[in-house]
């Protein structure tokens, strides 16, 4: 078995820029961006295609150079340095297996430029396949395996080489939703086990928010957010991140000051008091989760007056749609039970630690 | 695994050692051309270390005679000084590209500068006074110093940031460009600037377009029933054969892999017989076919009581020769691109419910578009550069080619006319080649990824496995009719005189006998076809290398100027080769590049002939290689070096073999350039066959040929051994079974 990665490095970018052209017409793929990856944890770059997530992905790789800024890996300046002198490897989207060795071979392949002698390289590269439950396709070709299986060994053959950073580029998109469950499980198993430093790139927000210590969320070419996937999800800074990640009500809303940092937030009819979040007096946008949104009796005192327009049935709960004075409103209710139906008259109020303030 | 500082002695393995070997050429090897091989080491024993034919360039400048070689000990002992700085030291990177640039430059400088006569230039010598001193073309120790000073250069330019800072891949990029610039470029341009020059030895514009504007070059007389000009014939030539050929080649291409057929193995090398024969056979074969008195011609007169005519020389002799000789090319070329359309994108076609011919029509063609343009552009610009057919079966059908010989050697001796010549097939072949890149345009052809592909090809639709079987089917019958000749020929004492069979030619040419000595080869052949194995030997592997590291170069790494790299690595293949052959003659008679005379001049010329069929082979197959193959073997730690040589080179063993199989065989069949090359010293066996046909020679010229032919079966087969296929688990067995 392979031993806990004790060579897991941190990744710092330092004002990196990456332009594609020239200055006045290119492409500007990472605009300015800082970021601190801590060692031994997997950090997810999450956004959606085109927003400079892969591009930042294959500048730790060193399979692209910055434009202008640092990169850092451990304490070591790497800017300049190519892939092949980085201690990084990565997993592809394609997998990228060679396909004219053998899976044994495959996992070897770095091992072999990496100084060990034969028998401890067949012995590692054995190691890994054990570890990602192949140990008895050693010899057949990558096109005689199964997607996953093929996704596996591309895990396995990064992972032999214990990086000091271990890159994944969309892992996951080539398998079907039950494999890729399993599998991304797997990854992260593995990762806390080995303690590694994981990057870990995609667009499927649910599997960012299952694998990851802390996720980066990028939006043209910059970072919209970063945080624990619990920030992500329960304080989305902008509209962008709220939209993005999970699904949310976006309303406007009209603040003014209460306290220490809080704010009355005026909904219509409707009032609370909020963490302020840097947001001005005045106009503002206030995201709500679905589930976090209370239906009560009509009538109700501070509350917002609505109308059930579609009640759904799903199993585990039902999928309303209300509508508001404010627009129409998403919500999710628990009690299946509850007589919701189109036309009903209800009022609605938001839990107390549900709604956030958003800079626009 | 950490590439860390406790190696810091050693971190610039490849910079030590290319200083080592900069040392070497410097202080220890003879500085100019030795009179034998380096290797016979009968230099040690001449004088050595102070004779001036024999002295390293360091005891040259230590007697101060000749002391502009001196500059160049500071240029190698700075570098000492970047060797213990890291890569992204900015000092390192300086101090290399300082010491590499001024080294590289001093030593061409003062080579251009001083050749045997002193001063080459008339300013030199009244700025600083005459010269005493002299000296010969550059050798073994100037070359390696100057590849010492050029891997510095590069490695400084890595070192900057270059191409992701890799050491190899600039490395390769300056190789290549310094070698095609030496061997191309120079002598073209050398050769070209005598477009300009008048009978008085100054330049001028007139001259140029005097000759340029010529109605033999351009004359539209053939639609009134007179001749047109060169230009024109060459033109149209070229296209018919770039088609057809094309044509034929995927026909080919097609029977072999997406038939049921029985016989691909026969076919396969039936198709690869025309590549190995050298070219001038086919047109004789075909004289004896359809010349006035051939077989044929004479039979179909008898039959329909026609009087025989001479419709065969000219355009369609010329176009039926090319045809058969540059088929098998287009069927090269083909071959790994067919088999390289991913199974997978005709399976999801077929399960979209396209049918055979439909998937066939809007997958399969499609994506074979990269190798089709290849195709065509290689059979136009073979068909351009041929010389050998159009000189045997031309008649009065003038092509550029030929016109170009004439020009040179004939009774006009115009090297003005030769140079203008020259330039408007250059044009031909340059357009050629942007009317392929504009059809290709910009859209990705890549079939082969990382992922396993175990697809299996579907068969050809029926409506068109038909006419494919049949076109190739009277092809190969042509051509086994073809060789049968050539083979029959051989053995027959006078063709047409005295048609009675002996092995007399034979023995003429390869008689040997055995003394106690050994072997004595008394055949009037052996010489040459000893010379012409072993420079064919040498040249393939060598063009093969070349030509695959630039096809790699130009498919996966971007860098400045490529679209100009691509062109010059092309550029040698779009020029004929009796302008090679003269433009060498010129430019390397002299020093500081005094190789006339020797087998390195046929060795280069071989090689900067045939890369370009390289370069298109892996270019072709290359592109079908997905780039996150390297991007992986990149990040799993080996190097771009590691990676083309572990992970690139075993995915295009067709490719490798194509290019091998065409240089080794080229170089064994070539004349055009070879005719102007060769010496008493290093004859090669085309040239000595043209030697005995302008003798009348025929029995034995034929003979020679089928020996040769033989060869390079023999050679071909050997290759395809040596080089083996990959396995890359394509259910392709299985398949052939199954459906």
């Amino acid at each position: 078995m392979l031993e806990p990665n004790s060579k897991a490095a941190s990744v710092t970018f330092d004002g990196v820029t990456k332009l594609y052209g020239s200055a006045a017409t290119g492409v500007r793929a990472v605009d300015n961006v800082s970021l601190n990856i801590e060692a031994g944890t997997l950090v997810t770059l999450l956004g959606p295609s085109g927003c400079g997530k892969t591009t930042t992905l294959r500048m730790i790789a060193g399979l692209e150079m910055p434009t202008d800024g640092i990169v850092r890996i451990g304490d070591q300046n790497v800017t300049k340095l190519p892939a092949t002198d980085r201690d990084v490897s990565m997993v592809f989207q394609s997998y990228a297996l060679f396909p004219h060795m053998s899976v044994l071979e495959n996992v070897s392949y770095g091992l072999k430029f990496s100084g060990f002698n034969k028998s401890e390289t067949a012995q590692r590269a054995r190691a890994g396949l054990e570890l990602v439950g192949l140990a008895n396709y050693d010899t057949r070709l990558p096109s005689e395996l199964s997607g996953g299986q093929q996704q596996r060994v591309a895990v396995a053959r990064a992972l032999v080489l214990e990086p000091q950073v271990l890159l994944f580029d969309e892992p996951l998109s080539n398998l079907d939703a039950k494999l890729r469950r399993q599998v991304r499980e797997e990854i992260r198993e593995i990762q806390q086990k080995l303690g590694l430093t994981v990057v870990y790139v995609t667009h499927d927000q649910e599997e960012a928010l299952a694998v990851s210590d802390r996720i980066i969320v990028m939006n043209n070419a910059v970072i919209a957010q970063d945080g624990t996937p619990r920030d992500l999800f329960e304080a989305p800074a902008n509209r962008f991140v709220a939209d993005f990640i999970g699904e949310a009500n976006i309303l406007d809303c009209e603040i003014s000051a209460a306290g220490e940092g809080m704010a009355t937030v005026k909904l219509g009819g409707y009032q609370l008091d909020l963490p302020r979040r840097d947001n001005p007096d005045g106009k503002s946008l206030l995201g709500v989760r679905p589930n976090r949104i209370i239906i009560g009796k009509a009538g109700a005192s501070n509350s917002l007056q609505g109308r059930i327009l579609r009640s759904t049935y799903v199993g585990s709960h039902l999928e309303l749609t209300i509508s508001t004075d404010l627009g129409d409103l998403f919500a999710t209710s628990d009690d299946v039970d509850a007589p919701y139906a189109p036309g009903n008259e209800v009022s609605v109020t938001f839990a107390e630690s549900g709604p956030v303030l958003l800079n626009s | 695994m950490v590439k860390t500082s406790h190696q810091q002695a050693f971190a610039h393995p490849t910079l030590l050692l290319w200083l080592i070997v900069g040392w070497a050429g410097f202080f220890l090897l003879p500085w100019y051309g030795v009179e034998d091989s380096i290797f016979t080491f009968t230099w040690m024993t001449e004088g050595y270390p102070t004779d001036d034919d024999v002295a390293p360039a360091f005891f040259h400048a230590l007697g101060g005679r000749k002391i502009w070689l001196l500059p160049l000990v500071a240029f190698l002992i700075g570098p000492l000084f970047a060797l213990r700085r890291d890569k992204s030291d900015p000092l390192h990177a300086k101090i290399l590209i300082i010491c590499g640039a001024l080294g590289f430059g001093w030593l061409i400088a003062q080579g251009f500068s001083i050749g045997i006569r002193g001063w080459n230039f008339q300013w030199m010598a009244s700025l600083f006074g005459p010269l005493e001193d002299r000296q010969f073309g550059m050798g073994t120790g100037a070359m390696l110093t100057a590849s010492a000073f050029l891997f510095m250069l590069t490695q400084g330019i890595a070192g900057r940031g270059a191409v992701n800072g890799d050491i190899f891949v600039v490395g390769a990029i300056g190789f290549v460009v310094t070698i095609v610039a030496a061997f191309v470029f120079y002598p073209i341009l050398n050769m070209l600037a005598s477009a300009f020059v008048t009978q008085e030895k100054t330049y001028s514009v007139t001259v140029f377009f005097e000759k340029f504007t010529d109605r033999r070059l351009w004359g539209l007389g053939c639609f009134e029933g007179g001749r047109c000009g060169a230009a024109w014939n060459s033109l149209i030539l070229a296209i018919l054969v770039g088609f057809l050929t094309t044509a034929l080649g995927l026909a080919f291409a097609l029977v072999v892999t997406r038939t049921g057929f029985r016989f691909k193995k026969v076919l396969r090398a039936l198709t690869v017989l025309p590549i190995i024969t050298p070219p001038f056979v086919i047109g004789l074969a075909i004289i004896l076919l359809f010349g006035l008195s051939g077989n044929v011609t004479r039979f179909v007169a008898d039959f329909l009581d026609i009087s025989a005519t001479r419709w065969v020389y000219g355009m369609p002799g010329v176009l039926i020769a090319q045809i058969l000789a540059f088929t098998p090319i287009a069927f090269l070329v083909l071959i790994g691109v067919v088999e390289g359309v991913s199974p997978s994108m005709e399976e999801a076609a077929q399960t979209l419910r396209a049918d055979k011919w439909q998937t066939f029509k809007t997958v399969t063609l499609p994506l074979m578009r990269p190798g089709l343009a290849n195709a065509f552009l290689l059979g136009f610009i073979e068909s351009m550069a041929d010389f050998g057919n159009p000189l045997v079966l031309g008649g009065n059908f003038d092509v550029l080619s030929t016109e170009i010989f004439f020009a040179i050697v004939g009774a006009q001796y115009d090297q003005g006319r030769a140079a203008v010549l020259a330039i408007v097939l250059l044009g031909f072949t340059l357009a050629a080649f942007w009317a392929q890149r504009f059809w290709l345009g910009k859209k990705s052809y890549t079939t082969m990824t990382g992922k396993g592909d175990s697809g299996v090809h579907p068969l050809l639709p029926n409506s068109l496995a038909w006419p494919v079987f049949v076109v190739a089917g009277i092809w190969t019958l042509f051509t086994i009719t073809i060789y049968v000749m050539i083979v029959y020929g051989s053995f027959v004492e006078l063709w047409g005189v005295r048609n009675t069979l002996t092995f007399k030619h034979y023995v003429t040419a390869f008689s040997m006998k055995l003394t106690d000595g050994g072997i004595h080869w008394t055949g009037s052949a052996w010489d040459s076809f000893w010379t012409t194995l072993q420079i064919a030997a040498i040249a393939a592997p060598l063009t093969a290398a070349v030509g695959l590291v630039t096809a790699y170069l130009l498919t996966r790494q971007n860098f400045a100027g490529k679209n100009a790299f691509e062109f010059g690595t092309m550029l040698s293949f779009a020029i004929p080769g009796t302008v090679i052959g003269v433009s060498y003659i010129l430019a390397f008679n002299v020093p500081p590049i005094e190789i006339t005379g020797t087998g390195i001049i046929l060795v280069v010329s071989f090689i900067f002939r045939n890369m370009p069929v390289g370069v298109r082979a892996g270019i072709a197959s290359m592109s079908q290689l997905d780039k996150s193959l390297d991007e992986s073997s990149l990040t799993l730690g080996a190097n771009s070096w590691q990676t083309f040589l572990n992970v690139i080179l075993p995915l295009l063993k067709p490719a490798i073999l194509a290019a091998l199989v065409y240089s080794f065989v080229r170089a064994m069949t070539a004349i055009s350039a070879v005719i102007f090359l060769v010496s008493a010293e290093y004859n090669m066996a085309t040239s000595y066959i043209i030697g005995r046909v302008e003798n009348n020679d025929y029995g034995l010229a034929i003979a020679y040929c089928t020996t040769l032919i033989v060869v390079m079966l023999l050679a071909v087969a050997l290759l395809q051994l040596l080089v083996g296929r990959t396995n890359i688990g394509r259910r392709l067995n299985q398949s052939r079974t199954n459906v």
